[in-house]
């Protein structure tokens, strides 16, 4: 008698845990469903705001969708309105970013490559301090360098150009690319190396012919972080360029901020898209070493 | 010759590196450190003059708004950063469908430049189109939301900013440590009766102490950095209530040709990241030569 009451308490006791189980989950469901629309309630606005006419924004609120997809407020914002002088767009200044950001990335991931591979195949007493030497550079603020890096760049005739935003963020890149390579490079087994210089193999041929073709995970971290941290920055482009020479995101506040008689706000979120989708599409479609490179930076082993 | 370039091959290799840091990170830190004890105005003078510009920059109302406004922002930053990132984690940990569609989502502001997250929250926060024209036209007539436009609550919209696009970051920091940590302990636990609750409020949180203490500093120097959202989104204002370091840096510097006290603001933010990054290293490099 005893026995079956407990069994049927037990059973009771299952199904009553089995329905909170059950409430937990859609309450687990229901926050994390929250926050993404959080998370994306600001991109739904910038891109329902971007296909409205200026009447519509007026008229209707931030979720109203538009009536029908204007895309005028987007060929204003990539290539204005053909009237001349005043007349800003992004055409010009998404070039220059381009212009920018390739040949820092390639020169910084280059150094960073090297230099993480001297750290870690090619340990001297000291390399330690070498390494923390650099390391350290990735965390000053800006600003501490930003006054004699502006004279430099005037001294040597770049300032207001983008071969000096070239030089400034190639090398200020260069802490956190040799910290990717140096850490990724620390997990290779020094047997192979040795291997290949019993075999007479010398340092280029060790670093091209066995290092480098198995550094593509890496290779793709640094460079969609080198890509995305250039990409977006704008304490050196605004700095350190203005007018022509300027880069998109420079552009984009000035265009934002430039205040003409009426405020577009369907021109500026055309525009903030423009200036977000390179790094965006990065992401959406390299999205698991865009993660890796957030991270590795910071807990590692 | 051959033999020795050989030999000396791999820091020759290391030179250019060690260089450029040397010259464009530490010589340039002294540079400015030694400006900030001059007289500097336009152009640099490099005829010592004390410690006036610190003097004059801690008198300044300015700077006390500016650092005020740091330390508030700094401290909300974090917390609501660190607690959002630690709840996200947490739940995506327990076997969530769609686990990947979400965690995109969450860590896709990380991909956009504070300028655009700046001038899309500007728009939205906007009094007159913006949120409040939102809730108002769903009936609250007498809602208000112009914190962008009011100088007491304009800091709180770049904390919302802010938050908004680095909350996702501490997620993805605690989810790689959850992830980490060996499955025997908890199972174990549960073997010996703990319920989920407590695995992750006794066991886990506690486990998570270096993921904390990395959030806690690179939060830290996001924030002792921001420049760009503040930029975008109030230009400091409206007056100067929105105000930090190193957009008082920058302006001094470049708008009102005080190099001496810019350089001396600088400074100062240099020691306030070094306050928390030398030990972070400090302490990551002892657990690297534990292990």
């Amino acid at each position: 008698m005893s026995v079956n009451n407990t069994i049927t308490s037990y059973k009771q006791l299952e199904e009553r845990s089995k329905i909170t189980n059950l409430l937990l989950r859609w309450f687990l469901y229901f926050i994390l469903i929250l926050f993404a629309f959080y998370f994306i309630f600001p991109l739904y606005v910038m891109i329902v705001t971007s296909f409205k006419t200026m009447e519509e924004i007026r008229q209707g609120t931030l979720l109203t969708w538009p009536s029908q997809l204007n895309f005028e407020s987007w060929a204003v914002a990539w290539g204005g309105r053909g009237y001349g002088a005043g007349d800003t767009f992004l055409r010009p200044y998404f070039w220059n970013s381009i212009k920018m950001v390739v040949p820092a990335v390639i020169f910084s991931t280059f150094i960073g490559a090297m230099t993480g591979y001297v750290l870690t195949k090619w340990r001297f007493k000291g390399d330690r301090w070498i390494f923390l030497f650099l390391l350290f550079g990735c965390f000053i603020p800006f600003q501490a360098i930003l006054l004699p890096m502006a004279r430099t760049l005037g001294v040597l005739g770049i300032s207001n150009s983008i071969l000096g935003l070239v030089v400034v963020h190639s090398i200020y890149g260069i802490p956190f690319t040799t910290l990717f390579f140096r850490n990724y490079y620390v997990s290779i087994p020094d047997e192979l190396i040795k291997a290949a210089r019993i075999d007479g193999a010398g340092f280029f041929k060790i670093f091209f012919k066995i290092l480098l073709p198995i550094s593509a995970p890496i290779i793709v971290v640094t460079v969609i972080w080198q890509f995305t941290q250039i990409w977006n920055d704008f304490l050196f482009g605004a700095t350190f360029s203005f007018g022509k020479a300027a880069p998109i995101q420079v552009a984009l506040n000035n265009m934002v901020l430039s205040s003409t008689s009426v405020k577009e706000y369907n021109v500026d979120m055309a525009s903030s898209i423009i200036a977000g989708f390179p790094t965006l599409i990065v992401y959406v479609l390299a999205g698991k070493y865009f993660i890796r490179g957030l991270t590795s930076g910071a807990v590692k082993g | 010759m051959f033999k020795w370039l050989e030999k000396n091959l791999p820091k020759i290799v290391l030179a250019p590196s060690v260089g450029l840091i040397s010259w464009f990170v530490y010589g340039f830190i002294l540079w400015t450190l030694y400006i900030s004890f001059t007289n500097s105005k336009i152009l640099p003078k490099y005829e010592l003059w004390g410690v006036g510009q610190y003097v004059k920059l801690w008198g300044l109302r300015k700077w006390h708004i500016a650092v005020d406004n740091l330390l508030i922002f700094t401290v909300l930053f974090l917390a609501i950063c660190i607690v959002i990132g630690v709840v996200l984690a947490i739940f995506l940990d327990q076997k969530i469908r769609a686990e990947g569609v979400l965690r995109t989502i969450y860590l896709y502001p990380m991909a956009l430049s504070f300028i655009v997250t700046g001038t899309a929250w500007k728009w939205i926060l906007n009094p007159t189109l913006g949120i409040q024209k939102l809730f108002i036209d769903m009936g609250f007539e007498n809602f208000t939301f112009d914190w962008l436009v009011n100088r007491e609550m304009a800091i709180y919209t770049i904390v919302i900013a802010g938050v908004w696009q680095s909350s996702g970051f501490v997620m993805a920091l605690f989810l790689a440590g959850l992830r980490s940590i060996d499955d025997e302990i908890v199972k174990a636990a549960k073997i010996d009766g703990a319920g989920l609750f407590t695995v992750y409020w006794k066991i886990l949180i506690p486990m998570m102490r270096p993921v904390f203490f990395t959030s806690f500093v690179i939060l830290v120097h996001i924030s002792i950095k921001s420049y760009d959202l503040i930029v975008a989104l109030t230009q400091g204002g409206p007056g100067i209530s929105t105000t930090m370091p190193a957009l008082f840096m920058t302006q001094t510097a470049f708008h009102k040709s005080q190099v001496g006290l810019s350089a001396a603001s600088a400074m100062m933010m240099f020691m306030a990241v070094a306050a928390v990054i030398i030990p972070y290293l400090y302490s990551e490099l002892r657990r690297e030569n534990v292990s």
